[in-house]
């Protein structure tokens, strides 16, 4: 079984970002970039999968700035065998990379799709359920469990009020959420491995796809700020305060 | 052109969610129409019908819907998607799940999330758990849209449109649902809670939470959590508040033993009145709480119960 893991590279979540002064976005000059935790955690179920036989090959993809590089390099570095950079300075929206991730689909004829549920810069929440669209397949979104079974998968999904299981017809897609797996650290004689493996460079026109954005980005603001409030000494005083201040009792 | 927002419900009772999305729908020009689609669910397409600013309400009844799973509930919405500039949802599980495979069957964007209607075309999102906030225009003639339900009021009651069935779509058949096991609770539902009391990785243990429990039933509180008492198996994961989690907005949210994490803030900063109980005076939480008590948990929170015991509650 072939498996197929789009990957984005985005501001580490440790980052606290800034708003640029004229609102035309987010000041990403020097900031750290590292892969979307969710997409490491899509990563290493692929790798799980393929240790424990039932994956035969993984391939990394990532839509992106040259830079994306090393995003592929660490998802080798974590065991996935080769990668596809589809080079692109444009910023495309969901739709647009799920069209791009469609033509990469058909290329390689993958048996499953893990991607992540969000990424943590945009946190749309779209790009798989898209591409899932687009191919006709069908779907398993915020996944915390796997199972293949024959020619059909078993996902446990984390939803509002708890669990739901469903069974999938295969080629599926599959998007991450946090309980899936915890992602492993990359060895340092993987990471010099991965040196190794290949990364295919193409260009978004190859493609043939039309991924333009659609979308106008009318401005990008600071949210309203939240002031401290008051230190209380006892909960006596707490209790206080939110009856005969906050009036919330 | 109208709108077409699609409730979400259990196929019983039309969920809080909806109806605060219908406000926002109501916002996005033309008529709102609220699409019903389940197993018998027909006591929430009445409950639809009474809410202010809808004009129509769609019922598709059908064994197949009764789960809202994606690929059946997209094949239906694209059959009737003719005619409707917008197609909205809650931003729920169902919601997230179903929406932007829609979008893709009919080539159109999606906006997720939305906190705020500027104009039919136009909207706020947050971005990078709520640090920035977005304004998006579509310049085309059809979209989706999420909505984040605590950034709008409930929609009131006073509504009296009618109820038309619609038929099924062909199923793709592509999925099954096998079973869920849901979290039995009868306190009130996070998202909704007036009052929330949360628990993080200092809570220690899944059994130390009937203290905070404790507290949630003398307040009618909704129990929450951070992402770190979810992960250690503290609570289960539909407990987790934050930015890859629920995003509530109660009146009161208590936070007890919790650092503070963008991640989490990013799921209760819209709170009205924020309490913090922790035992670093560093602790970020406190750069957003409205009133901070520096204490061990431990003995912080029985005292919050007597205490809320002597004050009549
Ligand atoms: C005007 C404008 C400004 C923008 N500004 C920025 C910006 O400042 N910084 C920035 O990083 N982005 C920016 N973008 C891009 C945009 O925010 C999203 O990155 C893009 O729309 C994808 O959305 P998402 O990552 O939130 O997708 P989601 O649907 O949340 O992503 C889910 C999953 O899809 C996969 N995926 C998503 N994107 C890729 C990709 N490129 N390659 C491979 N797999 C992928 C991953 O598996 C990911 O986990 C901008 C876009 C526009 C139109
Ligand atoms: C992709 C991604 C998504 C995430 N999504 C979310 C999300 O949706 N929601 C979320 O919450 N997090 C999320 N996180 C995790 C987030 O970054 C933090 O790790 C998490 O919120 C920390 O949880 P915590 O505050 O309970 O734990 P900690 O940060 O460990 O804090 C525990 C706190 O308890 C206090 N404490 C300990 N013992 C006591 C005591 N006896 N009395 C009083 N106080 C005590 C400590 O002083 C400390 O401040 C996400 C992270 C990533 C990478």
């Amino acid at each position: 079984m072939k498996i197929l893991v789009p990957v984005k590279r985005v501001v580490d979540y440790n980052v606290k970002i800034r708003v640029k002064p004229d609102q035309t976005g987010v000041d990403l000059a020097n900031v750290k970039m590292s892969m979307n935790p969710f997409c490491e955690i899509a990563v290493e179920e692929a790798v799980r999968l393929q240790e424990a036989g039932t994956a035969t090959e993984i391939i990394v993809v990532s839509v992106g700035p040259a830079q994306a590089q090393e995003t592929i390099r660490t998802a080798l570095a974590m065991g996935a065998d080769r990668g596809i950079l589809v080079k692109t300075d444009d910023e495309l929206e969901p739709l647009g990379i799920a069209k791009v991730l469609k033509a990469v689909v058909e290329a390689e004829s993958p048996d499953l799709v893990i991607l992540g549920k969000q990424a943590i810069d945009g946190d749309n929440n779209q790009t798989g359920q898209m591409l899932s669209a687009l191919l006709g397949w069908s779907q398993g979104t915020f996944a915390s469990e796997l199972g293949i079974d024959g020619d059909k998968i078993n996902v446990t999904r984390e939803i509002d009020g708890g669990l739901q299981s469903v069974k999938l017809a295969m080629p599926a897609i599959i998007t991450t959420d946090l309980r899936l797996n915890e992602p492993r650290y990359a060895s340092l004689p993987n990471i010099m491995k991965a040196k190794k493996k290949p990364i295919d460079e193409k260009e978004l026109a190859e493609y043939g796809v039309d991924a333009a954005p659609r979308l106008e980005i009318v401005k990008v603001a600071e949210p309203a700020e939240r002031e401290a409030g008051v230190k209380v000494e006892t909960v006596g005083e707490l209790v206080d305060k939110l009856k005969n201040e906050a009036g919330v009792l | 052109m109208n709108t077409l927002l699609i409730a979400e419900h259990n196929n019983e009772t039309l969920a809080d969610a909806t109806v605060k999305a219908v406000t926002a729908a109501a916002q996005m020009g033309g008529e709102c129409h609220v699409l019903v689609a389940g197993s018998g669910c027909a006591a929430v397409a009445d409950a639809a019908a009474k809410l202010d600013g809808v004009a129509k309400v769609l019922l598709a009844d059908d064994a197949q819907y009764e789960k809202q799973l994606a690929e059946p509930m997209a094949a239906l919405v694209v059959s009737m998607a003719d005619g409707y500039a917008t197609i909205a949802s809650p931003a729920s599980t169902n919601g997230k799940n179903f929406m932007p495979r829609i979008a893709a069957l009919l080539d159109c964007s999606q906006i997720s999330d939305i906190t705020a209607v500027i104009d039919a075309n136009t909207f706020e999102r947050p971005i990078y758990a709520g640090n920035a906030i977005q304004t998006v225009k579509v310049n085309e003639a059809k979209k989706t849209v999420t909505i984040r339900a605590t950034a709008f009021q409930a929609a009131g009651d006073g509504g009296s449109a009618g109820v038309e069935a619609v038929g099924a779509a062909d199923n793709p058949g592509l999925s099954e649902f096998v079973n869920e096991e849901l979290t039995k609770s009868d306190r009130p539902e996070l998202t909704s809670a007036k009052v929330v009391v949360s628990g993080g990785r200092g809570m220690q243990s899944g059994e130390n939470f009937p203290m905070l429990e404790k507290v949630a039933d003398k307040l009618g509180a909704a129990v929450g959590a951070s992402r770190a008492a979810v992960d250690a198996g503290f609570v289960p994961n539909d407990y987790q508040v934050g930015q890859t989690g629920k995003v509530v907005a109660p009146e009161l949210y208590i936070a007890v033993g919790i650092s503070g994490a963008i991640q989490h803030l990013a799921g209760m900063k819209d709170s009205k009145v924020i309490v913090a109980i922790n035992k670093d005076e560093e602790a970020p939480i406190f750069q957003v709480a409205d009133y901070g008590l520096v204490a061990d948990l431990f003995t912080a929170v029985p005292e919050l119960e007597e205490e809320l015991g002597k004050a009549g509650l």
